[in-house]
């Protein structure tokens, strides 16, 4: 599905990666791995379309990304570090942004997309409320909400408890075995059913080589 | 051409070509300048009107004009960078906010010394030099803009949108100038009158000076250009090796 | 299966329903940006001890002068939070055109912090002395030009919004651009008050707006683009 070659990012004079080539197949489910600062929400970004500062070529379906920009953006869901969530609007509110931007309206599937994560009885109360758990939780329920084949999630167990990090870890794998693709950054060891691809940055850096 | 232009655009190769054209182009400046400032201010005739105060239009009216000219420079090389990305044209685009600033800020002050004794006062509210004022504003922020991010990427983009978004407004401003001048009824005295008008021994040295202050653009740009070049190239092998060199020499 | 396909109309109106719900759920974001209008204006009188005539002669001057830097402090919260919580994010992937997305939020915004300051207005001109042949010119003024400061403050906005503290930094960057807004529109009353006929200044106003319109939405999501990597 996306396929990446010869990708390097340097910043601030330092080169974060070089030489990167990978292909994400449908079906996948890929984990990228690094200390604090290797460059994993870096390489998300880049791989998401909001970071260009870098030389390389990204391909989706064999078509380069920033060419079939809409078709990309409409088969990619991405998920980063803050959990964009409004805290002055409620979940429902939230959510159904999301949605119109998505280009539909559903209010049925917001109230159960909630209910799957937990948020039963929450969807009129503002996210400010809420725990930061919480909030995560609203942010996450997009995955049922989104029809986008390849998720990209930038540490989406922040701030989860022990049956919300399951829950999630269940949904990744759900998702790649239905034929999607997720790629993710996490400091938590992955309990996952679905086989999973680990990128490591750290050793794939040139002076570590 | 095509080629020699995106040549021009890879820091090496602009820096290399400019090694040996420089040192030209600042020895032909420094003579146009020489001559067009000592004939100007030493030699030509006074004139009849404001005798000896007129003299400073030999730097007045070149970077008063020059800065106008600049920005648009700094407009097109905004542009090269926004849509093809050529990093060189951003290091142009930099130098041309210092030089057109300070082009600005020259302009105004000499503006003021010639006001005084012309007008009896520094500064009147004149379209002329209320739109230059602006237009020093606008570089101002060009500048501000540039200088607030840490990020060398963000900061280069994000002073060429605001470069262009100045350069639509800019015709905006000068015309608002001029027609809040007129709506307020004050005469544009500062109009110049026809250079033909002048005997040609007070307008043959504002030639000189007016080209001598074009080469100083260019020599100035060029020099700035170099030294951001080597700022930001400096971990690629060509300049560490001619550091060496250099520091090798000395 | 209740979904329902949205088109660009009924998405866009999500966005400006968004950013509706934003201010009726901080109130301070519509009544600061007023009060800052009313006590800047009342400054004036107070500097100073001005000819009743004086006062009203430069009254649409302070109008518009105070009416713009409330609109540009306004303005610095439009995309702040949503770039501090990452629903720009959303906004930036999202397959929606976003010229008109980021059109329809300046808009909305403007109806919220800008259309106030218009309906305020002529209490101002009450306070200020403006004679009265000079509040229905400023009236029109400021709705044609508000929106177009609106739009100018937002590209400044966007600009800034990866920076901590903008506020300096912005004004800097927008008040200059703004300049044209405000000649015209306090030249719009300077005119009625000459006696001389508006209409010529009014479509000047007007083919701001219209340039703005335009032009304004593509600088603010190339701005955006820059500043969310």
């Amino acid at each position: 599905m996306l396929s990446v070659a010869n990708l390097a990012c340097e910043r601030d004079e330092r080169v974060l990666f070089a030489n990167l080539a990978f292909t994400v197949a449908a079906g996948s489910l890929w984990q990228v791995q690094g200390a604090n600062g290797s460059g994993k929400t870096t390489l998300l970004r880049i791989l998401a379309g909001l970071n260009g500062d870098y030389s390389g070529e990204l391909q989706w379906q064999g078509k380069v990304c920033s060419e079939v920009r809409t078709e990309y953006q409409q088969a990619l869901f991405f998920l980063g570090h803050a959990p964009s969530v409004n805290r002055t609007l409620t979940p429902l509110q939230n959510l159904r942004w999301f949605c119109a931007l998505q280009g539909f309206a559903d209010d049925a599937a917001i109230h159960s997309a909630l209910n799957e994560h937990g948020l039963r009885g929450y969807a009129d109360i503002p996210c400010y409320q809420m725990s930061a758990g919480q909030q995560r939780r609203v942010s996450l329920a997009r995955l049922s909400l989104t029809s986008a084949k390849l998720w990209i999630l930038d540490e989406p167990f922040t701030a989860l408890d022990r049956v919300g990090v399951a829950e999630l870890e269940a949904r990744v794998s759900r998702h790649a075995a239905a034929g999607g693709a997720v790629i993710l950054t996490t400091h938590h060891p992955l309990q996952t059913q679905h086989p999973l691809t680990v990128l490591n940055l750290d050793a794939l850096r040139p002076e570590a080589a | 051409m095509w080629q020699w232009f995106y040549k021009l655009g890879s820091p090496r190769y602009f820096y290399e070509m400019t090694t040996g054209f420089v040192p030209w182009l600042a020895r032909a400046t420094f003579l146009l300048l020489a001559i067009g400032l000592v004939w100007g201010l030493g030699f030509a005739p006074p004139d009849y009107q404001m005798g000896d105060n007129y003299r400073i239009i030999y730097i007045h009216v070149p970077t008063a004009s020059g800065a106008i000219w600049i920005y648009a420079m700094m407009a097109v090389m905004a542009a090269m960078h926004m849509i093809w990305n050529i990093k060189v044209a951003d290091m142009v685009a930099k130098s041309c906010a210092l030089i057109g600033a300070s082009f600005c800020a020259v302009a105004l002050v000499t503006g003021a010394f010639w006001g005084k004794p012309t007008w009896g006062t520094y500064w009147i509210w004149d379209a002329k030099l209320t739109a230059t004022l602006i237009l020093f504003f606008v570089y101002v922020g060009v500048m501000a803009l540039r200088s607030a991010f840490d990020s060398e990427t963000a900061a280069s983009k994000a002073a060429s949108v605001l470069t262009l978004v100045g350069v639509v407004n800019l015709p905006i401003i000068y015309y608002a100038a001029y027609w809040w001048n007129t709506l307020h009824q004050r005469s544009s005295e500062l109009g110049v009158r026809d250079a033909s008008a002048n005997p040609p021994e007070i307008w043959i040295p504002a030639v000189f000076s007016g080209f001598g202050l074009i080469g100083l653009i260019f020599v100035i740009i060029i020099l700035h250009t170099r030294n951001e070049i080597l700022l930001r190239e400096r971990r690629a092998q060509w300049v560490q090796e001619l550091v060496k060199q250099e520091t090798g020499n000395a | 299966m209740s979904r329902v396909a949205l088109g660009l109309g009924a998405s866009l109106r999500a966005t400006l329903r968004r950013e509706l719900q934003l201010a009726i759920s901080s109130p301070g974001k519509i009544v600061n940006p007023l009060m800052f209008f009313v006590i800047a204006s009342s400054l004036f009188p107070l500097s100073g001890r001005l000819d009743i005539d004086v006062l009203g002669s430069i009254a649409p001057g302070i109008i518009w002068v105070t009416a713009l830097l409330a609109v540009m402090l306004s303005m610095e919260s439009l995309f702040r939070s949503d770039y501090d919580d990452g629903s720009l994010e959303q906004l930036l992937l999202s397959p929606q055109p976003l010229y008109f997305h980021v059109l329809i939020k300046v808009l909305g915004h403007w109806l919220v912090t800008g259309l106030p300051l218009v309906v305020v207005a002529p209490l101002l001109g009450l306070l200020l002395n403006l004679p009265a042949q000079g509040y229905v010119p400023l009236l029109i003024g400021l709705v044609l030009g508000t929106p177009t400061l609106s739009l100018i403050a937002a590209i400044g906005t966007a600009l800034t919004v990866a920076l901590a503290r903008s506020g300096v930094l912005l004004a800097v960057l927008v008040l200059p651009l703004s300049i044209p807004v405000l000649v015209f529109g306090a030249g719009v009353v300077d005119t009625a008050l000459n006696g001389l006929p508006v209409a010529g200044v009014i479509a000047l106003l007007a083919a701001l707006l219209v340039l703005a319109l335009s032009f304004a939405p593509l600088a603010i999501v190339a701005a955006l683009r820059i500043n969310v990597q």
